[in-house]
């Protein structure tokens, strides 16, 4: 598993997709810096950039660029199959992948979240923000790992989830919020430290049960579709 | 020594047939898998490697199933079509990271031992994505061969790689063979495969069209005349001498010497001796021009 994981970070960070992961972090800091800087009131820009940008833009979008980027390429561009030709239950390699996508999403929306909570609110907001975003980023690796392995396009579906389910339809339908992974984190983190700038509109029951549905049925269904991984023939 | 197994396997993709009814069962020793482009052989590699269920039939080694079962890897190596390899890192961190992930004692002996053998030690701490298409190929022999595996299954092996590489290549595969591997290999190019291997599986159109050692298949074509290359010490008389024969049906005679038609390779054999000592006649050379697996290869096509 370790040598998977190994493979798949090495593999992460060798391809130049990997760059895109700096800039929002760093573009939701710069605003929060910004906005402190020249003293607006944190009632102003608080929910704009911690919501506004950071939960519904860098967390899920980093973790689109992970998630798909630690199966999807490899599935895409064939290299999967040296990882599949081996005597490795299905389980560990989807489990070693997933470690690495939350990882990495994690540290990548976790400490520009802090940073900018402790700005906005409080160090404890900031805490909050954090536990959040590893629950988001579990849940959405789980998302963007499992299509990686039903879609040949996975980018294309994780961002209409992203912009259309949670971005559109969340604000206008209430009932599409049971099915946001965005609603738990928002949900999550407004009951650890509840602030103007968060309005949590799930309850934390469940937003801590669907997080773990979607982490846990995502992984589990992404380990029997890599069992039943296929090579196209030259006649298909 | 491992036996891979095909029993009535059948696999289509919504209306298309690619492969129809194919049983065989591949023993120790190199075998050629053959056919035309787009006859099926890719369709049929992947159900042995498990990267495809069959839509009818089994497909099993030493009679486990292959599909769904990760733990055949363990003794089967697979050399895909697809060229796509880590690039990112070595020749050497691959072949390493693959040992490791077959849970070897040794990850980094059998890395070594298996550089050797394809000849990769020179370029080893190079980055795979510097590397040749011949390189690569070879990279990722060595990644599949890291574990000794009983079962090794090639898609197009020589692809990419030069003659002197293609003959180390084909060397290796029989040494492999030698010691009781089951090796299986695709290939399009018939010389290939005559170099490497009599016993062919030949495909045509998504069916089994021949099994076994391809000079006997060709003597099996008792519907084909069988043609020989014959010269002596008088060609003209021993002409007139072969056409009285029963099993002859036609002889030319040329400047090189004769072509003989026979329609019973046995009796023709046989008879030959016997006609040229009766008539005097010295031969000095019998040859038959049509056992060659291209010619195998044309008639079964036409059939």
């Amino acid at each position: 598993m370790s040598t998977v994981a190994y493979i798949t970070a090495r593999g992460l960070f060798g391809r130049r997709r990997a760059l895109l992961l700096l800039p929002l972090p760093l573009l939701l800091v710069g605003l929060a810096l910004i906005c402190k800087a020249y003293d607006v009131s944190p009632s102003d820009w608080g929910q704009p950039v911690v919501v506004g940008l950071g939960l519904a833009v860098v967390l899920p979008v980093t973790a689109l660029i992970v998630g798909t980027g630690v199966l999807g390429s490899e599935v895409d561009d064939g290299t999967i199959i040296h990882i599949l030709t081996k005597p490795l239950p299905r389980r560990d390699i989807i489990l070693a992948k997933l470690l690495v996508a939350s990882g990495v999403t994690a540290l990548t929306a976790a400490i520009p979240l802090f940073v900018v909570g402790a700005l906005a609110e409080s160090v404890n907001f900031g805490f909050a923000l954090v536990i959040g975003a590893v629950a988001g980023a579990l849940a959405y690796s789980a998302l963007f790992l499992l299509l990686s392995l039903l879609t040949r396009r996975p980018v294309l579906v994780g961002l209409a989830y992203i912009l259309v389910w949670e971005g559109l339809l969340g604000r206008f339908i209430s009932g599409t919020r049971v099915l946001s992974i965005e609603q738990y984190v928002i949900g999550i983190a407004d009951k650890i430290a509840p602030s103007g700038v968060l309005d949590g509109k799930v309850s934390l029951p469940v937003a801590v049960v669907m997080s773990a549905i979607f982490l846990i049925g995502g992984t589990l269904y992404a380990i029997n579709r890599l069992g039943s991984f296929s090579m196209a023939g030259e006649t298909s | 020594m491992s036996v891979v197994e095909l029993q009535n396997v059948s696999r289509w993709y919504g209306n298309v047939v690619a492969v129809n009814d194919i049983s065989m069962t591949l023993q120790p020793g190199v075998t050629g898998l053959l056919g035309p482009n787009g006859a099926g052989k890719t369709t049929v590699l992947h159900m042995m490697a498990g990267f495809l269920a069959p839509s009818k039939g089994a497909v099993s080694i030493d009679g486990a199933p292959t599909w769904r079962n990760p733990s055949i890897y363990g003794t089967l190596g697979l050399v895909a079509e697809r060229e796509a390899v880590h690039g990112f890192l070595t020749a050497r961190e691959f072949v390493v990271a693959c040992a490791k992930m077959q849970k070897l004692s040794d990850p980094a002996g059998a890395a070594k031992r298996a550089l050797e053998l394809v000849e990769m030690t020179g370029a080893q701490d190079r980055r795979i994505d510097t590397f040749s298409k011949g390189m690569r190929q070879r990279t990722r022999v060595a990644a599949a061969l890291v574990h000794e595996p009983q079962v090794l299954l090639l898609d197009e092996p020589f692809n990419g790689m030069d003659p002197r590489q293609r003959m180390h290549m084909m060397e290796l595969l029989h040494s492999l063979g030698d010691r009781g591997h089951t090796i299986l290999f695709s290939s399009h190019i018939l010389e290939e495969v005559e170099q490497l291997s009599g016993l062919v599986q030949v495909i045509v159109a998504g069916r089994l069209a021949a099994s076994g050692d391809y000079r006997r298949i060709r003597r099996l074509m008792t519907n084909r005349p069988h043609v020989f290359a014959v010269q002596s010490s008088d060609d003209r008389k021993l002409a007139v001498a072969l056409i009285g024969e029963k099993s002859v049906s036609g002889v030319e005679i040329e400047a090189s010497g004769l072509t003989v038609r026979a329609s019973d390779y046995g009796s023709f054999t046989r008879a030959l001796p016997r006609i040229a000592l009766g008539e005097g006649i010295r031969l000095r050379k019998l040859l038959p021009s049509d056992e060659s697996l291209e010619s195998v290869f044309s008639y079964l096509l036409e059939a």
